[in-house]
């Protein structure tokens, strides 16, 4: 298990790398200035001891010495601040650069993915590797470019800067350090199965966040609020006792790092104090000097290993994005592939077989000829697969085997988007985005006319109801259609696709949340519409489908019978029965 | 930020102690250079080993006892940022079911979800390093001051000056970048909205085309985004460099006028060096404070934007149970007190309305017009009564008004007799059985989801509801019966077969009042047909009043009564018969359903 978790993290690392590739010269940039900042603010204490050598007592001290070195500190500083000051810029930059592009590529994936995928996994968890994962691999990737090299560079600054003074303190100094590595080590070792269970359990919490709190309603319609809280509270208190651990133990490796550091500290005070006794190899100024060295050379320690976790935590919530960026796409429109301007209406299926899992066969060997200006119905009992044959048709899923051929063109010789610009589409599960009324009508024609628009809302009798909202065509609805009514939203989709005339029309269930009396003044729209145009209608209301020229009778995902509803009626089959029960 | 307040205050002790404890660790490190300061003032200048060696010690001593109330500071403040952490994800649940249909409408379930989660996260570590450091470096940078007081007052001063230039300096940048992290967090939910989005209405938007405009459009909100975070990054990127500066001036200053004032005997030279090592300190200090500010100034972002939902108050106040009338000091916050219990002798049971409306109106928030106006009827216990009408007729608001999901705007409503407003809301709600629109199953097994209705339901009852929303046969149709798991949504179910078991767990209640609301949408008419006889039956026992809400008129015609709405109007009542001879509306909705007949 571990060998494949570091085949992945290498696989991320590299991936992550290629992305920061763009921004090469920011990086060497942003290494120049951190090398800059370092070497000055190191060199800077050194000159104060410098100074401070040249205060020794009452009448000896030299002030013009110090003045030129006073100047000096005073221009360095400048010079360090502002290429501190640069560096972080350029990390910025970087960071929030790179996580934009992940981002970007991200969403294109979104745009491509089958919808299978999408079908098939909770939307919160691709949104949240979207979103929360890609901003927490930001925060470790700035802290990372911050203070990794920074603290690098102080380490190996300040080790140099020892040895210049006095190598056999710098050597006690070197050789006492990896000490506190190795109980920040040991702490991170302790910690790390705690932060497992505390992401564990904040991920189980936030399932039931979402499940509840998206249910609101029936939780209150059932007076369940108490026992929904107990629930939240057991795991919440779960998540208290692991976040406790986690936090308090990873919170340790600070103090009992700067323990080991005060006693390299105490080590060089003692150690250079003797050395300045015995042999007076060491001024004042530089004993100073040497401590501060210390100080500052212990500091990066505590800090790495407090980014190297960060770090880790941030390729985890990276390898999460990019396993998403790398998940199969639709297969890409054939290089040939021709865009359909126009069609005739004329749909032939031909040996169509198909199952969303192979272990279940749905649809076997299907054969239809639509011709131009049909009317194809499609009924069955509830769950029986009816939204089988529109995820065919528009291509939202690809058939197994056989073909569809639309005026005698293969689906699959077409590109997706003039193949689903020949079909105007209601579904039953209405959707719009947030924006304007006018934008979700014109979705199918951003060019659309104001007049235009009016029209197709006048005929699928949306106009009455938009007209009373307070801001009419440019009231800005929320997510998911806000307050609107289930049938509202159906009369925006409905009209929506008035807008387009599509040579060919789904409609999904479209009508299923709108009043009848309604439902037959939009037929009628559509009717004029449609004239001699072929439409696919899945409804559960045989009222609509009667004069339909062919019907699907569907059953558990099968076409068990097939033709008009004379016919049909004449077999005294399932839709018979069906038909019957309906006005029983 | 309030609320986080409230919230400390459960945990006193410990945001009291790992402060004090952080400052003790402080005041050992303060020591330190005093102890440096004895080393080469006494020891190497005496040239006394053995007094350098136990000034060693005594360095090796505060380093230990600094540990010891560094871990002692850690833990209390790991306890307090967890505690309060914990308490306020507690408290803004229990706000949140607390809140009615019209807020959370208005709210939006994905804002109240990352409210949730990623913005208390963002607050417990900001409390944990506001207990940790926000205290500790002030007490460094302070201490420092005083400490050079000790040695003279006139270096001191220059403490004095660069502290407070320091504190103007770190505040300004603070309260420049807190509205700019802000924006970022609100581009960061516009950047949610559209991803979101994009899931969920993949279909439409593939069908329309309109990946390249998605794009786009992500692109610019990214875009805008990253320009945000670039932006308040420059600003809170000042934060080091300019403190740096002004420590190194400050310590110019200092070794200059040190110098001065060695050379007139006023200070030792021990003393700059003390001085110029506390000033580092300070230093030290405000590098690491730089780098906490920034998560300070998101969690308090993160609080704020936590406080919003806090703020948003619920609608819809509870009355008071009759029970607990009688009792007196138990005064839970659900009691509100702005109805008074009416202490009437209905014996409730027999009351012969099960509901009553009162010219009862609602008016939807921000809407211009009343969305039902003056409903004024009364139902009868034991009947069965249907509500037909258009779209957009008001059919869901009626009837989600009796378990006062929405409040009246004017009039009343009545339950056995008394205004819904005075019942407390479970009492009120435990009488009703409603089964919405939207089937929602919850993770679990069926079972599971039934004993929702009834928590003391037998497998028996539980077979009989099944039986009653004809959802029987699908359920024995699975390998594992009633304990078959459902998915998180219940997706593994069809539509049909969610409505059918969202019926049984309402039916399971044998409530006094079972609403339907446009509940069988999704069954086909046999099963349908189906459905309404086994309804009938159960309202026939005259134990139970039945509201079916349909666009159907089949679905309703052999109710009782009849309720016809016609754009938020009563346009007609009365029994099926009646209505077809005397009512427009209801003639319509007939006959557009029965074309062919």
């Amino acid at each position: 298990m571990s060998d494949i978790n570091k085949n992945r993290t290498s696989n991320t690392i590299k991936k992550v790398l290629q992305y920061i590739k763009k921004y090469w010269g920011f990086v060497m940039m942003s290494l120049l200035f951190a090398a800059v900042t370092v070497a000055l603010t190191l060199y800077i204490p050194n000159l104060t001891g410098k100074a401070i050598d040249l205060i020794i007592d009452k009448g000896l001290v030299d002030f013009d010495g110090i003045w030129s070195i006073l100047i000096q500190i005073a221009v360095l500083t400048v010079v360090a601040a502002l290429a501190q000051w640069f560096m972080n810029a350029c990390n910025n930059k970087i960071t929030y650069g790179v996580v934009k592009d992940i981002r970007d590529n991200a969403f294109m994936k979104i745009e491509k993915l089958p919808l299978k995928y999408i079908d098939g996994h909770p939307y919160g968890d691709t949104v949240s590797r979207v979103i929360a994962d890609a901003d927490q691999f930001a925060d470790g990737l700035l802290m990372g470019f911050t203070q990794l090299f920074t603290g690098v560079v102080t380490i190996l600054g300040t080790v140099g800067f020892m040895i210049a003074i006095n190598w056999k303190i710098a050597l006690a100094v070197v050789i006492l350090t990896p000490i506190s590595f190795f109980v920040a080590k040991f702490i991170a070792g302790r910690t790390h199965d705690m932060f497992k269970k505390q992401s564990e359990t904040r991920g189980e919490q936030t399932a039931l966040i979402d499940e509840m709190i998206g249910n609101q309603k029936v939780v209150q319609a059932y007076g369940q609020e108490k026992k929904v809280l107990e629930r939240f509270d057991q795991v919440n208190d779960r998540l208290a006792k692991y976040s406790l651990k986690a936090v308090f133990f990873s919170s340790l490796t600070n103090p009992c790092t700067r323990f080991v550091n005060n006693l390299v500290y105490a080590v060089v005070a003692v150690f250079g104090g003797f050395i300045s006794i015995t042999s007076g190899a060491i001024s004042v100024g530089q004993l100073t000097c040497l401590l501060s060295y210390a100080n500052q050379y212990t500091k990066p320690f505590n800090e790495i290993s407090g980014v190297i976790t960060e770090l880790q935590n941030s390729l985890v919530c990276a390898s999460r994005v990019i396993e998403l960026i790398e998940e199969e796409s639709v297969t890409p429109d054939a290089a040939d592939a021709v865009k359909l301007r126009d069609a005739k209406g004329n749909v032939t299926l031909e040996n169509v077989s198909f199952s969303y899992v192979p272990e279940r066969r749905l649809i076997e060997k299907f054969n239809l000829s639509v011709k131009s200006g049909q009317r194809i119905a499609i009924v069955g009992p509830t769950g029986c697969g009816k939204t089988t044959l529109i995820n065919l048709l528009m291509r939202f899923y690809d058939v197994n085997e056989g073909d569809i051929l639309i005026d005698g063109v293969s689906v699959k010789k077409m590109t997706r988007k003039s193949l689903r610009q020949l079909f105007g589409m209601v579904l039953q599960e209405t959707w719009l985005k947030a924006g304007t009324i006018k934008e979700n009508i014109a979705m199918g024609k951003p060019d659309a006319t104001d007049e235009e628009i009016i029209a197709a809302a006048k005929a699928a009798h949306a106009h009455g109801f938009i007209k009373r909202l307070p801001n009419g065509y440019n009231t800005i609805i929320g997510e998911d259609g806000g307050s609107l009514s289930q049938g509202q939203k159906q009369l925006l989709c409905i009209t929506r696709v008035m807008l387009m005339k599509p040579p060919m029309l789904i409609l999904d269930e479209a009508t299923s949340s709108i009043d009848t009396r309604t439902e037959i003044r939009i037929q009628k729209a559509f009717d004029a519409l449609m004239e001699g145009r072929t439409s696919f209608i899945v409804a559960h209301r045989l009222s609509t489908i009667q004069e339909a020229d062919v019907i699907l009778v569907m059953k558990d995902g099968n076409i068990i019978e097939q033709g008009n509803h004379e016919e049909l009626m004449r077999q005294n089959g399932f839709y018979h029965d069906l038909y019957n029960s309906q006005y029983a | 930020m309030k609320q986080i307040w409230i919230y400390m205050k459960n945990y006193k002790k410990e945001t009291v102690l790992a402060p004090l404890f952080k400052m003790l660790e402080a005041c050992f490190e303060l020591c330190v250079p005093l102890v440096i300061a004895e080393i080469t003032d006494r020891g190497i200048l005496a040239g006394d080993k053995g007094y350098v060696a136990r000034m060693g010690g005594i360095l090796f001593i505060l380093a230990a006892v600094g540990l010891l109330c560094s871990v002692v500071a850690q833990y209390f403040s790991a306890r307090a940022a967890v505690g309060v952490a914990t308490k306020l994800r507690h408290g803004l649940f229990k706000h949140i079911e607390s809140l009615s249909f019209t807020e959370i409408d208005s709210v939006g379930t994905s804002t109240l979800i990352t409210r949730m989660t990623s913005d208390i996260n963002q607050v417990q570590s900001g409390v944990n390093m506001f207990l940790r450091l926000f205290l500790r470096s002030p007490f460094i940078v302070f201490g420092a001051m005083i400490m050079a007081f000790t040695i003279n007052v006139k270096a001191a001063l220059i403490f004095v000056v660069t502290i407070i230039v320091l504190s103007v300096v770190v505040f300004a940048i603070i309260l420049y970048t807190i509205p700019m992290y802000k924006k970022v967090q609100a581009a960061l939910d516009r950047v949610l909205g559209i991803t979101r989005e994009n899931l969920t209405g993949a279909r439409v938007i593939r069908a329309f085309g309109m990946e390249e405009d998605e794009i786009e459009e992500y692109n610019d909100r990214t875009d805008k985004l990253v320009r945000l975070q670039i932006g308040v990054g420059k600003i809170s990127a000042l934060m080091n460099p300019v403190t740096f500066v002004i420590i190194n001036v400050a310590t110019i200053i200092l070794v200059w006028t040190g110098a001065v004032q060695v050379d007139t005997d006023v200070l030792t030279r021990g003393d700059v060096i003390a001085l110029v090592s506390y000033m580092s300190q300070i230093l030290v200090e405000l590098v690491k404070l730089a780098n906490l500010i920034v998560t300070l100034t998101k969690a308090v972002a993160c609080g704020n934007r936590i406080k919003t939902v806090f703020d948003v108050e619920t609608s819809i106040k509870t009355g008071k149970k009759e029970e607990d009338a009688f009792e007196s000091g138990d005064v839970s916050e659900a009691f509100s007190g702005n109805e008074k219990i009416v202490d009437d002798n209905v014996a409730h049971n027999s009351y012969e309305y099960a509901v009553e409306f009162v010219h009862a109106s609602y008016m939807y928030k921000g809407a211009s017009e009343e969305s039902l106006n003056d409903m004024d009827f009364k139902i009868k216990r034991g009947t069965t009564v249907g509500i037909i009408g258009g779209t957009g007729s008001g059919k869901s608001t009626l009837v989600q008004m009796i378990p006062r999901f929405y409040d009246v705007s004017s009039g009343e409503i009545k339950v056995d007799g008394k205004n819904v407003k005075s019942y407390a809301l479970d009492e009120l709600r435990d009488k009703i059985g409603i089964v919405l629109q939207k089937a929602v199953l919850f993770k679990g097994t069926i079972k599971d989801n039934l004993l929702w209705g009834n928590a003391n339901a037998t497998d028996e009852e539980i077979y009989e509801a099944l039986d009653i929303a004809q959802a029987r046969e699908f359920v024995d149709g699975k390998p594992e019966g009633i304990e078959t798991m459902i998915e998180q949504g219940g997706k593994n179910l069809s539509g049909g077969q969610k409505q059918r078991l969202t019926i049984a767990r309402a039916v399971i209640r044998r409530p006094e009042i079972l609403i339907l609301d446009d509940s069988s949408s999704a069954l086909d008419f046999a099963t349908d047909a189906k459905l309404r006889k086994a309804l009938k039956n159960i309202s026939d026992t005259g134990k139970t009043t039945v509201i079916i809400v349909s666009q159907r008129a089949s679905a309703i015609m052999h109710a009782d009564n009849i309720i016809v709405l016609d754009d938020g109007e009563i346009s007609g009542m009365g029994a099926h018969n009646e209505l077809m001879e005397t009512n427009e509306v209801y003639r319509e909705i007939y006959h557009s359903q029965n074309a062919m007949r």
